[in-house]
């Protein structure tokens, strides 16, 4: 059932140190909304717990993209929309792209942001898979000051993050160091647009001849969090995907990966599904790379 | 707990008086009577509520009042000028784009806004920007017709 709107408070504080401020006077007590993709939703079917909100939307401090020499600083406030239409990461970065374009459809991705995505720590979001396979950092901010660590220790457990009370995510950063690096990433869910994933895989290695020399997986609903798949990667750096040493590759790839994966049964798909897939998916990877 | 919003609708400057977490869907159709809109899922899966925020498409029935603030809002009402209907509706009306009706506003407001972006849009084009809207009685096929007939009408102006 739908909430009662006069219930809840929202008020839209006129900069970030603003924010930083009113979350650290009473932290734990408010909660951040950007462009209310995941929030609005929870209001409308009568699951927003929190009752004080405090908008993040209209800041202009959190949306940006920077292009550095070494890193592409992207805004937590930065929409989908915003990262699709940026041609840099369209050209370096196109897993990131392409899951940015997977989310929602046009109208969501207008007002969805990548801060969002990654707050909200759902296992099935459409952008960790590719910042994990990316080593993005992502950087926290409190009137204590900033701190950046990377992106794969940001989720500690089912939708538990290493934000603290008092902390906004502000920024993400994807590192520019993947020319010559092959990129593959797949989602499978039961259409394009709106579908929450019931598996996606995001792949990114460096190969020369024939070999396997750096390689990173992240995958989403295969654990509890987004998951980043170095059981498979470890399995697989140093092999050969020559075309006669691809089965064993895969093999081995495969069997690291069915024992770090930890799917479950849920109102999308099944674990079993979901173990059978991710294995598939990351078959399709290896054998792109032998290519 | 109550706070003013000021809203450019259709070109006219309106203030309500709601609450903030009010849905920018229910004040369009309850504070400012555009009924136009419609309300489908109510949870940004199906695209009825769409309507155009500072230009970008957005789904209303997921936009507090809040933050809709100062914003230029662009509903169904503001398509049309003067009585005549604008070529997307009259492209939809001809080529049997519209059945019972519910999901056509926000298919108008993703097609402008789709024409706005891609003014000779590729069929992937017209699938993905309208992808976010669902029909349940046409078939899209009458829809993705209508809107290539109104991007080629829109040329021809």
């Amino acid at each position: 059932m739908r909430s009662d709107v006069t219930g809840y408070e929202l008020n839209a504080p006129p900069s970030l140190q603003a924010v930083l401020t009113q979350i650290a006077s009473e932290p734990g007590r408010h909660a951040l909304i950007a462009g209310g993709t995941e929030l609005m939703v929870a209001l409308n079917t009568g699951r927003l717990a929190s009752r004080s909100l405090i908008s993040i939307q209209h800041l202009r401090e959190l949306r940006f993209i920077r292009v550095t020499t070494d890193a592409v600083h992207i805004g937590a406030g930065t929409t989908f929309t915003d990262i699709r239409r940026k041609e840099i990461i369209a050209r370096e970065l196109p897993m990131l792209a392409q899951a940015a374009s997977w989310t929602g459809s046009i109208a969501n991705q207008n007002r969805g942001t990548i801060g969002g995505n990654i707050c909200n720590a759902s296992p099935a979001a459409d952008t960790p898979p590719a910042l994990l396979a990316y080593k993005a950092s992502v950087t926290l901010l409190s009137l204590r000051g900033e701190r950046t660590i990377p992106y794969e220790e940001f989720h500690l457990a089912y939708k538990k993050t290493a934000l603290e009370p008092d902390e906004i995510l502000y920024s993400v950063s994807v590192p520019r160091a993947y020319e010559g690096w092959r990129q593959y990433i797949r989602k499978v869910g039961t259409r394009n647009a709106q579908a929450i994933s019931k598996i996606a895989l995001a792949g990114l290695a460096l190969v020369r001849s024939d070999e396997i020399q750096e390689i990173r997986i992240g995958a989403a609903s295969l654990a509890d969090r987004p998951l980043r798949c170095v059981g498979a990667e470890g399995a697989v750096r140093g092999r050969s995907v020559a075309q006669s040493d691809l089965e064993g590759t895969v093999r081995l790839g495969s069997a690291a990966l069915a024992r770090e994966a930890k799917p479950i049964d849920d109102i999308r798909s099944t674990a079993m599904y979901r173990s059978a897939v991710a294995a598939n998916l990351l078959e399709e990877f290896l054998r792109q790379l032998s290519s | 707990m109550k706070c003013g919003i000021q809203l450019a609708v259709n070109g006219e400057e309106r203030r309500v008086n709601v609450p903030p977490m009010k849905r920018l869907l229910d004040v369009l159709r309850e504070d400012l009577h555009l009924t136009g809109t419609k309300e489908g899922c109510g949870e940004g899966e199906c695209g009825a509520c769409a309507v155009l925020m500072n230009g970008e498409l957005v789904n209303s029935c997921l936009v507090p009042a809040l933050q809709a603030n100062g914003a230029r809002l662009c509903t169904i009402e503001g398509v049309s000028t003067e009585g005549r209907l604008h070529p997307i509706q009259q492209c939809f009306l001809e080529n049997g784009g519209a059945q019972c009706g519910i999901c056509t506003p926000g298919m108008i407001l993703a097609t402008h806004h789709l024409l706005d972006k891609h003014p000779t849009p590729t069929l992937e084009q017209i699938q993905e920007g309208l992808a976010g809207n669902l029909c349940r009685c046409t078939g899209y096929m009458r829809i993705f017709e209508a809107v290539q007939k109104a991007a080629e009408a829109q040329h021809a102006i």
